[in-house]
């Protein structure tokens, strides 16, 4: 008995988004949570931001990059197939409230965990400032619902093929110089660019949350496996996180402990890649 | 010496002096696959060995058990060659038989307490019990389990360990309709992640388990309880009348040492979850990668270490370590656990303790710079206090750590479940007699009561809390 899948969208050439019928799930989960997934038998768990919910469909939306050999088996599934085990909600829900004026810099994929949370904020009456950016034009998602939840939007592509030429935080460095003043910053993305963002707002004395993708098993506090330090102190990203305060994060050990499996990553996709092939 | 000059009780047979021995996987062959190291009695050997026991009149082994297992008149069927009622006395106490039968510690249990003991070796309980799950597996000859007519009533049971099943398989015997909850994607807790596949094969835990589902238990796995339903919602909104949580000791402990978050140290969890419940050892046929060091150390000397480092030989290490602050006498394995790992090549330094794991540039462990210990006053565990011999420093390289110096009670469920009475350890407060938690209604039992301990005590404590949940709801 599996996880069905209701609808399946390719939102670019590098993402998909799938709404899984769970409504046990769909019930309880909160912006901020993620779920872990297993497709078959022989599958890893991995774990993946809840990017959108509706409690009376009973339905979790996820989005995710096609990156690994799970990820790109995931792309290849269709409406009606199931997914054989989804487990959530998991880490904890961020009740965010009242902060006031907040950047929410969301870069590549990071866009998709960052949105529940803009649209947690500006529910809760906060001024929000979207900043979203991509490698390319064609790769900007959920800029429709983003804006739809945001005061203000602001898109950057690395190739200046839309909006700004740049990173994400080179439209934060230009937001702060203009002398705009947030309350807190709120970012998602890849190591590099959270890293960056923080270095960008320590010097600013910006409160900076991150949200950390880390490599998982159980996600519920008992491998370690996604460990990371924060503020001197050992924390689980399945447990205590996946938010935390992005000033106290060791990023050299978080880079590292997240490139711990790349060979065995690429040789579990390169050999998926030839089955299919094969095929 | 049979006869020798005791004229008022002659011996009535000759007593053989030590255990069958059961044959097992020669050292050098086994390092190198996850198959199973003892390959259990035939029946031949079975049978002789069920008539070494006396058959005493006051049997002392049933209270060596922690279930209590009839175990003179389990033994004495099987030396008479009656496998059907063998099984059928031992199921009328125990669910998982073919599990037990491996990894208790029948040395400390009821082999301990067996008459013969005293001057020989006692008889081999827990060989005959695995004998007679694994016949039965093999050949069928259970009667059906009695079940008592439906109470209409429903039990929620929170986590699939030996405690979750125990308790589920009771409490279904007694007519009671229960739903058994489990985190992961497949049942077993413990069992499963934990007990490698060499000492106990997951297609014996798997024919446990649908045992266990034949009494009528019906199993949802990938639901974590306190996250997808509050204790408090399975009492209310989900009709549950009892619930049991028996959701162990899943938290790792650390060193809290400099180094212990580089690449390559392992909680043991992960490295034996990695590799039992998502079966990494056969990568990439399965997707879960694992990293394996050549040059491994386990710090710790507990069961799960002595597993973590076999496994670690298996995966391919050439060297592989036990690192221990106490001497050999205190560790808290099971003889017969350091007895293969031993065999298999595994080297102990005892009275040694990490300070730091050293690491390389790029975040990779190098080695462990450790520290001498001496044994001091016994402490609170009764066990002689280590203490650091200052000045006695040294390194060694190793490429991977693992950390298996004990758990923590999961705290998913008493933060999610406030009222629950907890003690300083963050165990949860159980009644000793019925199981029942502060909350009426919900009871406790396994490692999340009493920390890290045996499969078989929380066994016990499954069963002992199904009695209280029924006691209970007759009341009611």
């Amino acid at each position: 008995m599996g996880f069905k899948i209701l609808a399946r969208d390719d939102i670019t050439s590098e993402s998909v988004r799938m709404v899984v019928a769970a409504p046990h799930i769909a019930r309880k989960c909160e912006p901020g949570q993620f779920i872990i997934l297993r497709l078959d038998d022989k599958g890893e768990r991995i774990p993946l931001t809840i990017a959108d919910f509706d409690r009376d469909a009973g339905t979790v939306t996820i989005i995710f990059q096609k990156v690994g050999k799970t990820t790109f088996h995931l792309a290849t599934f269709r409406e009606g197939d199931e997914i054989s085990d989804f487990v959530g909600p998991l880490g904890r829900h961020l009740d965010l409230g009242r902060l006031g004026t907040v950047a929410c810099l969301g870069g590549g994929l990071g866009i998709a965990p960052i949105y529940p949370k803009v649209r947690a904020l500006k529910a809760g009456g906060n001024y929000v400032v979207s900043v979203i950016g991509a490698r390319r034009k064609d790769l900007v998602i959920l800029e429709e619902e983003m804006r739809a939840h945001s005061d203000e939007v602001f898109v950057t592509t690395d190739d200046g093929s839309y909006g700004l030429h740049g990173f994400v935080t080179d439209q934060l460095k230009l937001l702060l110089e203009e002398g705009r003043k947030f309350d807190t910053c709120l970012a998602v993305g890849p190591i590099p660019m959270m890293q960056a963002v923080c270095k960008l707002t320590a010097e600013h004395d910006l409160p900076t949350l991150v949200s950390l993708d880390t490599i998982m098993v159980d996600g519920t506090g008992m491998c370690g496996s996604c460990r990371v330090t924060v503020g001197g102190e050992t924390k689980f990203t399945c447990v205590d996180g996946p938010v935390f305060d992005g000033h106290g994060v060791d990023w050299v050990e978080a880079r590292g402990r997240q490139c711990r499996y790349v060979p065995q990553e690429k040789q579990a996709l390169e050999r998926f890649e030839k089955e299919r092939g094969s095929k | 010496m049979a006869g020798n000059g005791n004229k008022e009780k002659p011996a009535k047979k000759k007593i053989i002096p030590e255990k069958f021995p059961m044959p097992e996987q020669p050292p050098a062959e086994r390092t190198r696959n996850f198959k199973e190291v003892p390959y259990g009695y035939d029946v031949e050997t079975a049978v002789k060995e069920a008539a070494r026991c006396l058959q005493c009149k006051k049997p002392v082994c049933i209270g060596g058990c922690p279930v209590e297992i009839d175990i003179p008149a389990f033994v004495k069927a099987i030396a008479n060659e009656d496998f059907a009622e063998a099984i059928r006395v031992m199921k009328a106490y125990n669910n998982l038989p073919a599990v037990c039968g491996r990894v208790c510690p029948q040395e400390d249990q009821c082999e301990k307490v067996c008459v013969l003991a005293k001057k020989f070796e006692p008889v081999a309980i827990g060989r005959l019990e695995r004998f007679i799950a694994d016949y039965d597996y093999e050949h069928n000859v259970a009667p059906p389990t009695e079940i008592a007519a439906a109470k209409g009533k429903k039990v929620a049971v929170v986590g699939s360990g030996p405690a979750g099943l125990t308790a589920a398989g009771d409490l279904a015997r007694m007519g009671y309709g229960v739903t058994l909850y489990e985190a992961f994607h497949a049942t077993g807790g413990v069992l499963r992640y934990g007990i490698p596949e060499f000492r106990l094969p997951k297609a014996i835990l798997d024919q446990e388990v649908e045992y266990v589902k034949s009494l009528g238990v019906k199993v949802e796995c990938n639901m974590v309880i306190g996250k997808v339903f509050t204790i408090k919602e399975l009492l209310g909104e989900l009709g549950f009348e009892a619930a049991f949580i028996g959701t162990g000791a899943g938290l790792p402990r650390w060193m809290k040492v400099p180094g212990e978050n580089l690449i390559g140290v392992y909680s043991a969890n992960e490295w034996l979850t990695r590799i039992n419940l998502m079966r990494a050892f056969e990568f990439p046929e399965y997707d879960t990668p694992i990293w394996a060091g050549k040059n491994v150390a386990v710090i710790g000397g507990g069961n799960t270490a002595m597993d973590s480092v076999r496994t670690a030989l298996r995966m391919g290490a050439e060297k592989a370590t036990i690192y221990y602050r106490r001497s050999e006498k205190e560790m808290p394995a099971r003889n017969e656990e350091i007895h293969h790992a031993r065999e298999e090549g595994v080297q102990f330094d005892f009275l040694v303790a990490p300070d730091r794991v050293l690491g390389t540039d790029d975040g990779w462990v190098r080695g462990m710079e450790l520290c001498r210990m001496e044994l001091g006053e016994p402490d609170e565990s009764g066990r002689c206090r280590p203490v650091r011999c200052e000045g006695s420093q040294l390194e060694v390289e190793c490429d991977m750590v693992v950390v298996a110096v004990g758990t923590y009670p999961n705290p998913i469920i008493p933060e999610t479940t406030p009222e629950l009475e907890l003690t300083k350890w963050g165990t949860i407060k159980v009644d000793e007699e019925t199981g029942m938690t502060s909350v009426p209604g919900v009871f406790a039992g396994g490692d999340i009561v009493t920390g890290g301990a045996t499969v078989i005590s929380a066994m016990g404590a499954g069963k002992q809390a199904a009695r209280g949940v029924d006691a209970y709801l007759a009341g009611k």
